[in-house]
């Protein structure tokens, strides 16, 4: 097959964008979808939620709202998904939890921690991040809920094989 | 039975700085083995960090915190020579009680 050089390029950028749209939107959700009746159901309500809203309701809450003073230290971009640093801590009065939230992953709730009176609202640890995702610290005080979130850019996925 | 976790408690002015790295798989139950089997989950669901008998942490964790997972909290009301017990529990009904003292 002879093909011009114009037509090459042409055919070669549609079929990158349309690689490019196919792994970038549908396929994980599919993925997802093809997989989810073979995932760990944890039976633990908070951890069944896809969104943030749904980690929120599961936990009591209405909603969460955004908030400037919880500091979530973690890495632009993650090269390895499987283990990323995070460093949360709250400056809001009263913080009895925080938790970690990634919404592309197959749980949206990481990690949830309690901090009784004399614990500062700190914590340190590490986590699995499936995809490029806005990683979200949520935080508990007596006053409601409080979020705050980073572009977590990852290159290698974390939950895969 | 699991390693023991590794602990470390240090004092600086009044707070306790614990960190803490447990040995553990943390296994999703959504990665394959080399012959395409699934790996059943198994990963650690709670976390209770005590002094003097009282609960100083607790934590609720998803498949999602990374393998042999680390931990670091700080809290007040501890002297030196007092001890911090670690327990976590895991979705196979493990568990593993570690302790450190604070220095």
């Amino acid at each position: 097959m002879k093909m011009s050089r114009r037509a090459f390029l042409q055919a070669s950028a549609s079929g990158t964008a349309v690689l490019f749209v196919a792994t970038t939107g549908l396929l994980p959700r599919l993925a997802a979808a093809a997989t989810s009746p073979l995932a760990p159901t944890d039976h633990r309500k908070e951890f069944q939620g896809h969104t943030l809203d749904s980690v929120v309701k599961a936990m009591g809450g209405d909603k969460a709202v955004k908030s400037s003073d919880i500091m979530l230290q973690a890495p632009s971009i993650a090269e390895n998904g499987a283990v990323v640093p995070v460093v949360i801590q709250s400056k809001l009065p009263g913080t009895r939890m925080i938790a970690i939230v990634s919404e592309k992953n197959p749980h949206a709730l990481s990690a949830a921690f309690h901090f009784p009176e004399g614990t500062e609202p700190y914590v340190m640890t590490r986590v699995k991040i499936a995809e490029t995702s806005n990683l979200r610290a949520l935080v508990q005080t007596d006053k409601g809920f409080f979020y705050t979130d980073k572009l977590v850019k990852v290159t290698l996925g974390g939950c895969g094989g | 039975m699991a390693d023991p976790m590794r602990i470390r408690a240090r004092l600086t002015g009044d707070t306790v700085e614990v960190k803490v790295l447990m040995a553990h798989p943390m296994e999703t139950g959504l990665r394959k083995d080399s012959s395409g089997k699934l790996i059943p989950a198994h990963y650690i669901e709670t976390v209770k960090a005590t002094c003097k008998g009282k609960d100083v942490l607790t934590a609720d964790w998803g498949p999602a915190v990374s393998k042999n997972p680390f931990l670091a909290f700080r809290f007040k009301g501890a002297a030196k020579g007092d001890k911090v017990t670690i327990t976590w529990k895991d979705t196979a009904g493990e568990s593993r009680t570690d302790d450190a003292v604070v220095s």
